[in-house]
């Protein structure tokens, strides 16, 4: 018997020979190009995350902030040091703040230096002046205002503003604060200061609305640690913010980032295992006979199994260390490519991508290598004699099972969400199963045509049909390959139409709130003599929560810090006869035109979710002083990241009418406007103007590198897809070229076999083409509606398009991919199939 | 007997062929220079590696001399590119093979008919058939060739090589894959076909009693052909 060290040493030689002879190059390709994919992929999203993150971290200015209604313990700031974080601080609260007698309501922030830690504050020197980044913070003594400041007191730099016992020079015009973004319909005009000032304004009192906050920002995995050791610290009246819990369109966004980039990887992965399972099948067709003569000379099964399991695990090590290299390598010239396009220097991948690549590609080869491997084994001595016994398919729960199992837990871990895993998977295997089916029985119907037509046309059918069942698999291969290519650019136009419709030119790009009642008629004046569009104005009545179904709520019944916040805080309610025009009602009804129960409320969805409200439950609401209860009748689902006016809370007009309110608009104002909007600011000036153009840029400019990334990661798919095909025609190359041999030695001329291939690649490829328009239009559907929740477009093109590129394409492949066929010597290719 | 007053159905001229081996240039044909006459049975006898196949590869076309020209009736198979040559196959040549060479996804009939097929004849089916009865297939018309014992797959393929009643039949040990009763009937079957379609047959054998029966044998010796001996 051989020993261990005889046997891998054998493995050794094995792999070399078959590599010297070719045998590898089509499996060591797939593996290659499927591992380069990956970690392509992989390496690529990884910087597109942290690109994205540390984007969406400007907005918060810091990864991490920690406020709070009272000065935080010490604890907090010596724990973020000792992680090796960066931290800095600042204090917020409302203040009057007066120049020459003349009040405004400011929200001051006193910062401290470091601040930002994330993003950039920009800085102009007078209003419409040119800007610039700087890294520092207002020096003792002065202050820095935002333009609805500036414009509000009609500034000039260098004027002294009178804030509590101090006096502040005006030094510099804000034009970009990274943290302006949260929350900001709050939000009140700006004035920066430094954190030394703010002690000895005399504003910080016992009483005064403060609000500190800790930035915090550093190493991802140690922000995270951070964070898991501070949430148990927090008191009431604290609470965490990381980007994820920041504006909802924010969170939005890159959520649905990571979910379309971690699903271009699985698609990448999935087609990366056909390509393998073909080139493996392929493998084991040609080592046969050899394993045949090795029985007859004595081996056993489980040498021979041990033997080329060895020489699997070598062959995928080196080929998966090769598509690392390759993969890491495709992600530069991606980076330095993209690089420009994004104006951003990308930060380096982690080697997590590499790990992930070579676990990838060894888990795959194996999935789908071993069951080829079992039937290697267990190949018949008597094959030595009689070469038609063992035949080496690959059948049962063992074959394609384990491949499933592996794939699924591929996505499981890729997806890092069970849900799309399970459609993605589910779509394919869906798919999978039912395009075999189909295709099987459409080859069958396809065989009874073969006897009308010519020559080639008949051969080829009867070729197709002979070989249903390869035929099948390797259809459902291609269409599995194609599908993955139609679904992305399906689901991918889906999701650019859906942003470009947010990005709809007159997307409104103003806020103006707390407009009094008596001030609409006025400012609709306004808007009509300056030939704005006329804008909707809103109701809005500030309530808080304060019991549901009798019992009082408060934030200790909530574990979530949304939900804590959403009770602590006041919410805007507002009341309405027609249900928005883009809310839909997720569950009860809307009240119609006659209400003739006004005590009725509908809440939108999320708000719902968050505090567990349900159809049928009494909201108790304290406004100003009163209180009422009313019954949820309605749920709404509200696409927040529209920028448009949108309410938790919609009551029937009667209900909220006679209480305080004031009204909230949002509106488009070309970028023209900057003096029109002084003059509005100037003639209503409690009317608070909120810029959200400055946002969207963020907001935009991300989902402008999240495209990018996306048609990038779609070519890799594509190659993928391409090694599917190749191996699809190699796994039948030497039945095809003994075939033409025989042919042409019967006197086939080249064009007459020819002929026939096309007949047979045309039809594989039309029937894959179809199948795949099925399957990707189904699963697109799926893709688009139940998870990314956009609206689905079926477009009708993808059938012409997948049936007749299915056909040409796979043609034009097949014939390329079997020139070698029509040219070698019919003796060669008669000795070479023995 | 030699009919030498009948032009020539095949003439091999100074037919070599040579492949690199490594560094050294292996000569497998060595001026190999002989004629067949029409209706002529002639056997290629030599040992293993003596350059049999090759020889019998050369003179249907299925490969391409080093040097030297082989005559199909009168054509030079080796002016002709490898679509001439194919043409010229279909059109004369009748082939069967040690080891069958059946199309595994046709069935016995569809095996039978793919020359007729290639050439575009009319009513391949029928006369498919009607050779199938010939060499007592009549019944197994659908098997695939999986499904057929070894000598009926020779019988297919005998059927195959004779059904476009070509000129010429080149076999290449057609025997050497059955056991001997059975390769009897095979030849038997063979020889019978060749007469009652007076059709040349060029065949290779290690077998002394089948090459008995060719009017003459030609022996090869290391690629060099030794010697032409006629039968009684």
């Amino acid at each position: 018997m051989m020993s261990y060290a005889q046997e891998l040493l054998l493995a050794v030689r094995l792999l070399w020979r078959d590599q010297r002879a070719g045998e590898l190059s089509l499996l060591a390709a797939a593996i290659v190009i499927a591992v380069a994919s990956v970690t392509t992929v992989g390496f690529f999203t990884d910087r597109v995350r942290l690109v994205l993150s540390e984007q969406s971290n400007q907005l918060l200015g810091a990864d991490l902030t920690l406020a709070s209604d009272r000065p935080y313990d010490s604890e907090f700031e010596a724990e973020a040091l000792k992680r090796g974080l960066t931290i800095t601080h600042a204090l917020r609260f409302p203040s009057m703040v007066a120049r020459d007698g003349e009040n405004v309501l400011a929200d001051v922030k006193a910062v401290a230096p470091g601040y930002p830690l994330r993003g950039e504050l920009r800085l102009a020197e007078r209003m419409f002046g040119p800007e610039h980044i700087t890294r520092d913070i207002p020096v003792p003594g002065t202050a820095w205002v935002d333009e609805r400041f500036y414009t509000q007191l009609n500034l000039h730099p260098g004027d002294t503003l009178a804030l509590g016992k101090l006096r502040l020079s005006v030094a510099a015009l804000i034009t970009q604060e990274p943290d302006s973004a949260v929350g900001f319909f709050n939000s009140l005009p700006r004035v920066l200061i430094n954190v030394a000032d703010a002690g000895t304004s005399g504003l910080i009192q016992e009483g005064s609305r403060l609000r500190y906050r800790l930035y915090v920002a550093g190493d991802a995995a140690q922000v995270d640690a951070y964070r898991e050791w501070a949430t148990p610290r927090l008191k009431p009246g604290q609470n965490m913010e990381g980007i994820r819990d920041a504006r909802p369109e924010i969170r939005n966004t890159l959520e649905r980032a990571e979910r379309y980039l971690g699903l271009t990887a699985l698609l990448s992965v999935m087609l990366a295992a056909v390509a393998i399972a073909l080139a493996a099948q392929r493998f084991l067709a040609r080592h046969l006979d050899g394993c045949a003569v090795m029985r007859c000379l004595g081996a056993r099964q489980m040498t021979i199994l041990r033997l080329y399991l060895m020489h699997f695990v070598l062959l995928g090590a080196l080929a998966s260390a090769l598509g690392c290299a390759v993969g890491y390598a495709a992600q530069l010239v991606l980076a330095s490519w993209l690089g420009t396009l994004l104006a951003v220097s990308l930060p380096n991948p982690g080697a997590a991508a590499a790990w992930q690549g070579l676990a990838v590609g060894l888990s795959v080869l194996l999935a789908f290598g071993l069951p080829p491997l079992m039937s290697l084994s267990k190949v018949p001595t008597l094959r030595v004699l009689r070469r038609e016994l063992g035949g080496g398919r690959v059948r049962g729960a063992l074959g394609y099972g384990l491949g499933f199992a592996v794939i699924g837990a591929l996505c499981l871990w890729k997806a890092h969400d069970v849900r799309l895993a399970v459609y993605v998977l589910g779509g394919f295997l869906a798919a999978a199963a039912g395009s075999a089916v189909v295709a099987l029985g459409a080859l069958k119907l396809l065989g009874l045509l073969r006897t009308a037509g010519g020559i080639t046309w008949r051969y080829g059918l009867a070729n197709l049909r002979r070989h249903a069942y390869a035929v099948s698999v390797q259809t459902v291969a291609l269409a599995l390959g194609i599908m993955a290519l139609l679904t992305l650019s399906l689901v991918r136009g889906d999701l650019l139409q859906s942003w470009q419709a947010q990005r709809a030119p007159d997307t409104p790009n103003r806020f103006l709130i707390n407009v009094q009642a008596e001030q609409l008629a006025p400012l609709r004046e306004f808007f009509t003599a300056r030939h704005l569009v006329q804008p909707d104005f809103y109701p809005m009545v500030r309530g808080r929560l304060t019991a549901i179904n009798g019992r009082p709520v408060s934030a200790a019944d909530y574990s979530e810090d949304r939900a804590k916040r959403l009770v602590d805080r006041e919410t805007n309610l507002s009341w309405a006869v027609q249900a928005p025009a883009d809310n839909s009602i997720a569950a009860g009804r809307w009240w119609g035109g006659q209400v003739s129960d006004s005590q009725q409320l509908s809440i939108e969805e999320g708000l719902a979710t968050t505090l567990g409200l349900k159809l049928g439950d009494h909201l108790t609401y304290e406004v100003a002083g009163a209180s009422f209860v009313a019954t949820v009748t309605s749920l709404r689902k509200v696409e927040w990241d529209r920028f448009k006016v949108n309410f938790f809370v919609i009551a029937p007009p009667a209900l909220l009418r006679d209480y305080p309110v004031s009204y909230i608009t949002s509106f488009y104002a070309p970028p023209d406007a900057a003096t029109l909007l002084g003059e509005l600011v100037r003639e209503f000036p409690n009317v608070v103007m909120i810029d959200v153009a400055q946002l969207m840029g963020q907001v935009q400019k991300m989902m402008d590198q999240v495209v990018q990334a996306l048609r990038f990661v779609f070519l890799f798919t594509l190659a993928a897809g391409l090694t599917v095909l190749y191996a699809a025609i190699a796994s039948t190359g030497d039945e095809r070229e003994y075939e033409a041999a025989v042919m042409r030695t019967l006197g086939a001329s080249r064009r007459q076999i020819a002929a026939t291939h096309f007949a047979e690649f045309a039809v594989t490829g039309a029937l894959a083409g179809l199948l795949a328009a099925c399957g990707a239009s189904a699963l697109g559907y799926a893709l688009a509606v139940k998870l990314l929740n956009v609206s689905y477009l079926a477009d009708p093109w993808i059938w012409p398009i997948a049936i007749g590129g299915g056909a040409a394409g796979i043609a034009a492949a097949g014939m390329l991919g079997t020139r070698r066929v029509l040219r070698a010597p019919p003796l060669a290719s008669l000795r070479r199939a023995g | 007997m030699v009919e030498n007053s009948v032009a020539p159905i095949v003439r091999a001229s100074g037919l070599t062929k040579q492949v690199q081996s490594g560094e050294s240039q292996l000569s497998i044909l060595s001026d190999v220079s002989f004629e067949v006459a029409a209706g002529e049975a002639v056997a290629i006898l030599g040992v293993s590696g003596s350059g049999k196949s090759t020889l019998l590869g050369l003179l249907a076309g299925l490969d391409t001399p080093s040097s030297g020209t082989v005559e199909i009736a009168g054509s030079d198979l080796y002016a002709l590119d490898e679509d001439g040559r194919a043409a010229l196959r279909a059109q004369l040549v009748g082939f069967v093979f040690q080891s069958f060479q059946l199309l595994p996804a046709f069935t016995a009939l569809e095996n039978v008919m793919l020359p007729l097929d290639l050439a575009g004849i009319a009513g391949a089916r029928e006369k498919a058939r009607a050779m199938l009865d010939r060499v007592g297939l009549g019944a197994r018309l659908d098997h695939y060739p999986k499904q057929l014992s070894g000598g009926e797959q020779q019988r297919v393929a005998i059927a195959r090589a004779f059904v476009r009643e070509p000129k010429i039949v080149f076999a290449d040990e057609p025997t050497g894959n059955l056991d001997v009763a059975t390769g009897a009937q095979v030849a038997d079957l063979m020889f019978a076909l060749n007469r009652e379609r007076h059709t040349t047959l060029v065949l290779v054998t290690h077998d002394a009693a089948i090459s008995q029966r060719c009017s003459r044998q030609l022996r090869l010796t290391a690629g060099r052909l030794e010697r032409q001996t006629a039968s009684a």
